[in-house]
């Protein structure tokens, strides 16, 4: 079949040539997908904004040998709030580069796609905490590929907690019997935060905020374990860790 | 495939953006032919180019001495300050002849995707020369994209305590277009932006 028609989430754009991008789409059906929208970045374009990050979109694709062809785009949300703060689109890209990292392409992860319109869904209802959302949904994310970090029993042992020790590597906290030489010291309210995060809903993540030490302490946990599992180097994290900052509200 | 000195050209030219093997080829075959003056002619101003073109002391677009074209101008208003992208957005700004000022090159947009921060633009440059020539109004013309939206507001939300006046570009349908093939989020952002005639 080499037409057909899917619906999907931008994740992002790449230039390609003189006026055309390489659009990276979360579909429903189709898992990831790489597609060229051609002529999109002239002012003329027939696309217009139905391809930038973060929309909603149904799309028309040619089937490719390398990559699809978009042929047209509707437009179903545009979360244009979430496009309307600096924050929003900072906790919204990470959000993106994630799934991006853990989507295979034409492989069909229904659950991955729900879980990311949820994640854009909460942001565009304008949370207090945009950050808060962001890291819940990559607590969510790496929950739902298979790196479920274990937030209240020893990760090696399963002894009950609270423990005192974090290791990436050994999937969360561990009691002392089991910590390892790369194991790091964390407190309990650090831990307790990455907790709720984990069992928080994502529209209604960013209505908590903790003390500035304790987000601090539980951000070094939250990106490195996610960096960690993953494998590559996340990108936006460095942006993220910068809320909440006073000087960036809208 | 070829012997020297051709296929080193190819291999050159192949090099560069949008240029494949065959279209190397066809341009290497084509110096070879040409007078010799031409290729020598292309080659310097290569050269030269490399060499001569620097960047701006104070808006950061390509110049070829230490002050560019504009910022050397009297006649342009030094209290409006236009902010593009990149050189090239500066051109086609210009193009259209309305900006009396001056401009002010970031060097590129906040990406968290690509890993571009605002520290890697310069911003602090901007912040700097607006609090040093008593600036009236900064113009943002970043690209009406995500990272250029996403600039333009960062920018914003760190000009406005220094009182100056900001403006974004209007963004909305283009002229010569068809109002139904518009999507909805370009015609929302035209509706909010209409004026009284």
């Amino acid at each position: 079949m080499p037409l057909y028609k899917e619906q999907g989430l931008v994740l992002r754009s790449v230039k390609l040539g003189e006026a055309d991008k390489i659009v990276t789409i979360l579909t429903q059906g189709s898992g990831k997908v790489r597609a060229v929208a051609k002529g999109i970045r002239k002012t003329h374009s027939k696309f217009g904004a139905r391809l930038e990050p973060f929309t909603h979109v149904t799309l028309l694709m040619y089937r490719g040998r390398n990559l699809d062809i978009v042929t047209q785009a509707e437009i179903i949300t545009p979360f244009q709030r979430l496009r309307a703060s600096f924050d929003l689109i900072t906790a919204g890209e990470t959000m993106l580069e994630a799934v991006d990292k853990v989507a295979e392409e034409h492989e069909r992860n229904v659950r991955l796609f729900m879980l990311l319109l949820a994640g854009l869904r909460g942001l565009d209802a304008g949370p207090v905490d945009a950050a808060a959302v962001a890291e819940s949904f990559v607590l969510k994310l790496l929950s739902l590929s298979g790196f479920h970090p274990s937030l209240a029993g020893c990760a090696g042992c399963g002894a009950p907690g609270p423990h005192q020790w974090f290791a990436a590597g050994q999937g969360g906290v561990v009691c002392p019997d089991c910590a390892e030489s790369d194991a790091g010291r964390v407190s309990a309210p650090a831990v307790a935060w990455l907790d709720a995060l984990q069992h928080m809903d994502l529209a209604g993540a960013g209505d908590m905020t903790p003390a500035r030490e304790v987000r601090r302490e539980a951000r070094a946990m939250l990106y490195g374990f996610a960096e960690y599992h993953l494998d590559r180097r996340m990108r936006s994290f460095a942006l993220l860790a910068r809320q909440p900052d006073p000087v960036l509200a809208p | 495939m070829f012997e020297g000195p051709i296929q080193d050209l190819i291999d050159e030219l192949s090099r560069l953006p949008g240029i494949g093997p065959k279209s190397a080829q066809r341009l290497a075959f084509y110096m070879v032919k040409a007078p010799a003056q031409d290729a020598r002619r292309l080659a310097e101003a290569i050269v030269a180019a490399k060499e001569g073109v620097r960047f701006c002391r104070d808006c950061f677009s390509v110049s070829e001495g230490e002050l560019c074209r504009i910022c050397r101008d009297p006649g342009r208003d030094p209290e409006v300050i236009c902010v593009v992208e990149e050189s090239k957005d500066q051109a086609a700004v210009e193009k259209a002849g309305v900006i009396k000022g001056r401009y002010h090159v970031l060097g590129g947009a906040i990406s968290p995707l690509e890993g571009i921060g605002p520290d890697d633009l310069r911003v602090q440059e901007l912040l700097d020369r607006v609090g040093r020539n008593g600036v009236r109004e900064v113009i943002l013309a970043t690209n009406p994209n995500l990272e250029g939206n996403a600039t333009a507001m960062y920018v914003a939300a760190l000009l406005k305590p220094l009182g100056v006046r900001v403006t974004r570009l209007a963004s909305g349908l283009p002229v010569g277009g068809d109002l139904e093939y518009a999507d909805e989020v370009t015609l929302g952002q035209a509706l909010e932006g209409r004026r009284e005639m």
